[in-house]
């Protein structure tokens, strides 16, 4: 892969580095996949790769290819990425969360107690904070008391 | 630089298959889809390094694909998840037959 010119050779290997450091992150996902306890540390671990390891190995498919039209289609692939991704972070958080799949000593702020109370779920984490609400109201429909935090 | 690219490959093979890992053994419906999460970014991953070895960008496009379409299976699966009333907190294992959205879940979601 060694061209005749100097930094066409300089821009192969840095292509290469950053694709090894994108493997990395990959790597350090999968290892978080095993080694955390819960599902919500296993998600923190699990976004890693998704943005930062993604725009490595575009960087260094842009390297590589040097062209224009490349970097035209590479930058749509960053975009919607960064654009879904924490979409589907935050159902998942969710779904984690309300599956009581954490360990609830160990957060430092629960913002969704309140809701969980609010909506009368006694059977979701939370649901025994000392905050003094009317639980179980069921003429109170739940949707419309959802705090603007649900965006 | 090939060096590198083999490098990056056996990494993101490792990755990849302690992904599939981690969906196999679960142990919940939520751990399942951070796994198949994992699994999804590390094809990406793997069709970028493919793309840079060969010299080739002709599967641009289905990267393109992957980033925009990665979060619907995953939102359609965490939309449903949830845990059978009256169970502890700390049991997590729910499965997909136990997922029964009510009203009240449509509004927490």
């Amino acid at each position: 892969m060694v061209d005749a010119e100097p930094w066409a050779s300089i821009l192969d290997i840095a292509a290469g580095v950053l694709l090894v450091g994108g493997a990395i992150l990959s790597l350090a996902a999968a290892v978080g996949l095993v080694r955390f306890p819960d599902a919500l540390s296993r998600l923190h671990a699990a976004t890693k790769p998704q943005i930062l390891g993604l725009v490595l190995v575009v960087l260094a498919l842009a390297l590589s290819q040097r062209s224009w039209a490349a970097l035209l289609l590479l930058t749509p692939v960053i975009v919607l990425q960064m654009l879904t991704a924490p979409i589907a972070a935050h159902m998942v958080g969710r779904a984690g969360y309300r599956t009581g799949d954490f360990d609830a000593s160990t957060l430092v702020v629960d913002e969704l107690a309140a809701d969980v109370a609010d909506a009368g779920r006694s059977d979701l984490p939370g649901s025994s904070d000392p905050i003094d609400r009317p639980v179980g109201d069921a003429a109170r429909p739940g949707p419309s008391e959802e705090p603007p935090a649900e965006a | 630089m090939s060096v590198l690219i083999i490098i990056a490959s056996a990494i993101l093979s490792v990755a990849a298959i302690v992904a599939l890992w981690r969906v196999v053994r679960g142990p919940s419906t939520v751990d399942r889809v951070i796994g198949s999460d994992v699994l999804l970014t590390t094809l990406t991953l793997v069709v970028g390094t493919e793309m840079v070895a060969t010299g080739h960008t002709r599967t641009i496009p289905l990267m393109v694909v992957l980033a925009a379409t990665a979060l619907l299976g995953t939102v359609a699966v965490a939309r449903f998840v949830t845990r059978p009333e009256g169970t502890a907190t700390s049991t997590a294992a729910t499965g997909p037959a136990s997922a029964q959205p009510d009203d009240t879940e449509k509004g927490m979601s």
